[in-house]
């Protein structure tokens, strides 16, 4: 492995499990708070989202949408009144690990992020949205933020600028809706997470209606190096295995033999990811299937291996990079059982908002469910198909079902004959008891 | 002298006076102060009142409301809308086991089953001396380690079924 410098591994590079998260002494000694100091000294604001721009840098949340270009529709100017960042941190897609990481373990510079972002977008508060198991987390970011609070790094008048600005760590209480950012405002604003609808998009009429940008933990957690170091080291951190800048945190769950997390150049490929980083497959099992980055992700397969890892190309092979932290299924485990595992997460965590979502979801579990336990009819395919047409995009008021339905529509291309076995079973079944 | 206690008819069959505590009152305060808008305490207020009762009965729901500025109604929305505040009474320590993907793939089924066994309840339930509640619950971010659970505030991973007894054993 590469050695670890703060040139290479901007996002790593202060953390040492063993050791523990630093303190702001020891943060700043490593060039903490640099990012932040360089960015009021040497920009304006608009200065700082143009740099951001220059880098291209997407959102690491799942979406990859450009962090510059969201920023650019906040209003600027004296006149525009209260403005809010807000951090959603309520990683909660499963097969997603990765920003606990960078919060339990580096949080001066989630902190430094939080200012310097707002900084840019001339934000007066700013909201970390931390999903309540986090407790390590949430440990570590109050004390972060009291430390930068008692050093005049939050509060009035911010290193002599006459810009004033105050941070809060705000946890949930469960809920995966609420990773959706308008959902995520109405949790905030103490309402039900139901989302809203887009336009008005946040930047706009977001928190309290007012203007808001929601980005996520480790997009944040880019731009002091961003502001440091400026967009064409940014982009020359992925090597030229992709026309996008960075580094990536990916990772590794489910049937692998080291299963984890590591900040590695953008577009690496997912076979790095798993046979050199994650160590093969457990017990020398072949894989059989991959979610290239969470639940709400299609399925990809054994082919898909040596293609990079970034937004375009894993969208060009039918699915989404998502959080891109990969879950791996092994040859002889169900694809139907992992099916009916995913679509059970999505319906009950379904807000309950609109009828298809709220509906067809639980509908697909009962499918589902039949087709596992050997007692499926014939036309379920057909049925669970034409679900993923009726609760696909643009059928619901959010993109919660059209997640769900990803892995199922893959699973069924990909592996049509076993859902078949569930339902040549059922079949056999009923004729017996006819 | 032995006071005399007066029970009014009016009284009788109604539910004991409830009222929140000056401890849970000021962190709900302290709270409020982060929000330009109080309403935005809703779910903290509940979380303080569920870490010093560990549960939210209904009639701390009006006294909350009044307390942040929402009406009760609201607030019970809120209240019954989001999993982890608990409106029924639960056990010492409450085990929530990870469901999602990572962890159905590294031995969750075993796991469930292991403590089903053991504890002799079902998600939902409290076991008899009020030790254990058990739940399931999404994906805990943790996937690298599965199969996961949190006790309490407390996360375990790569929780072998066999050793349930030890991880159990510090929770009484």
């Amino acid at each position: 492995m590469s050695k670890i410098s703060a040139e290479t591994h901007p996002l790593t590079c202060t953390i040492d499990a063993a050791r523990g998260p630093l303190d702001l002494k020891g943060y700043e000694k490593a060039n903490g708070y640099a990012g932040l100091r360089k960015a009021v000294k040497d920009f304006k604001p608009q200065e700082v989202q143009q740099r951001v721009k220059d880098a291209n840098l997407r959102g690491r949340g799942g979406a990859g949408f450009p962090t510059g270009i969201k920023w650019s529709l906040v209003p600027m100017g004296p006149d525009a009144g209260a403005k809010y960042l807000v951090c959603n941190a309520d990683e909660m897609e499963p097969g997603t690990f990765k920003d606990r990481l960078l919060m339990e373990q580096a949080p001066h510079l989630m902190v430094e992020s939080m200012i310097t972002a707002a900084y840019a977008i001339g934000a007066c508060t700013g909201y970390i949205f931390l999903r309540g198991e986090y407790v390590v987390a949430a440990n570590a970011l109050n004390k972060a933020l009291a430390e930068a609070r008692a050093a005049g790094l939050l509060g009035k008048n911010i290193l002599g600028t006459g810009w004033d600005y105050d941070c809060f760590v705000h946890t949930g209480a469960g809920r995966y809706i609420c990773g959706e950012e308008t959902a995520l405002i109405n949790s905030l604003e103490g309402r039900r997470a139901n989302t809203r609808a887009k336009p008005p998009f946040p930047q706009i009429s977001g928190l309290w209606g007012r203007p808001t940008v929601v980005n996520n933990v480790e997009t944040l957690c880019n731009i002091p190096s961003i502001v440091l170091n400026g967009g064409d080291w940014f982009k020359g951190l992925s090597q030229g295995k992709t026309k996008d800048g960075g580094t990536k945190l990916y990772g590794c769950s489910g049937r692998a033999n080291k299963p984890g997390c590591w900040e590695l150049p953008f577009g690496t490929t997912t076979r790095e990811i798993l046979e050199v980083h994650a160590g093969g497959m457990k017990g020398g099992k072949k894989l059989k299937a991959w979610l290239p980055g969470g639940a709400s992700t299609d399925f990809l397969m054994p082919e898909h291996l040596d293609l990079p890892m970034d937004f375009d190309t894993i969208s060009r092979a039918g699915s989404r990079m998502g959080t891109g932290l990969i879950t791996v299924v092994a040859e002889d485990q169900s694809m139907v059982s992992a099916v009916r595992n995913l679509e059970e997460f999505f319906a009950r965590e379904s807000c309950g908002w609109c009828t298809p979502c709220r509906d067809g979801l639980p509908w697909s579990v009962r499918l589902l469910r039949a087709i596992e336990n050997g007692e499926g009819r014939p036309g379920d395919i057909e049925k669970l198909m034409t679900l993923t047409k009726q609760l696909g995009p643009g059928r619901t008021f959010c993109a919660h079902a059209p997640g769900a339905m990803e892995p199922l529509q893959s699973a069924i291309k990909y592996f049509r004959p076993e859902f078949e076995a569930g339902i040549r079973a059922g079949t056999a079944k009923a004729a017996v008891q006819a | 002298m032995q006071k005399e206690t007066v029970i009014k008819l009016a009284d009788l069959g109604k539910a004991p006076p409830f009222a929140l505590s000056d401890a849970e009152r000021h962190e709900i305060e302290e709270e409020i102060h982060h929000y330009p808008d109080s309403r935005a305490a809703s779910i903290g207020a509940l979380k303080i009142v569920q870490k010093h009762r560990g549960w939210v009965p209904d009639a701390a729901i009006p006294q909350i409301a009044k307390m942040i500025g929402s009406d009760a109604a609201d607030l019970e929305g809120v209240a019954t809308f989001y999993s982890l505040i608990f409106r029924q009474p639960v056990g010492r320590h409450v085990i929530t086991v990870c469901d999602s993907i990572s962890c159905h793939l590294t031995g969750y089924d075993e796991l469930k089953t292991a403590l089903e066994a053991k504890l002799g309840i079902r998600y939902g339930q409290t076991t008899a001396d009020q030790r254990f509640t058990l739940l399931n619950i999404c994906c805990l971010g943790a996937c690298d380690r599965g199969p996961t659970m949190m006790i309490g505030d407390d996360l375990h991973g790569d929780v072998d079924p066999a050793g349930l007894d030890k991880i159990l054993g510090a929770y009484s």
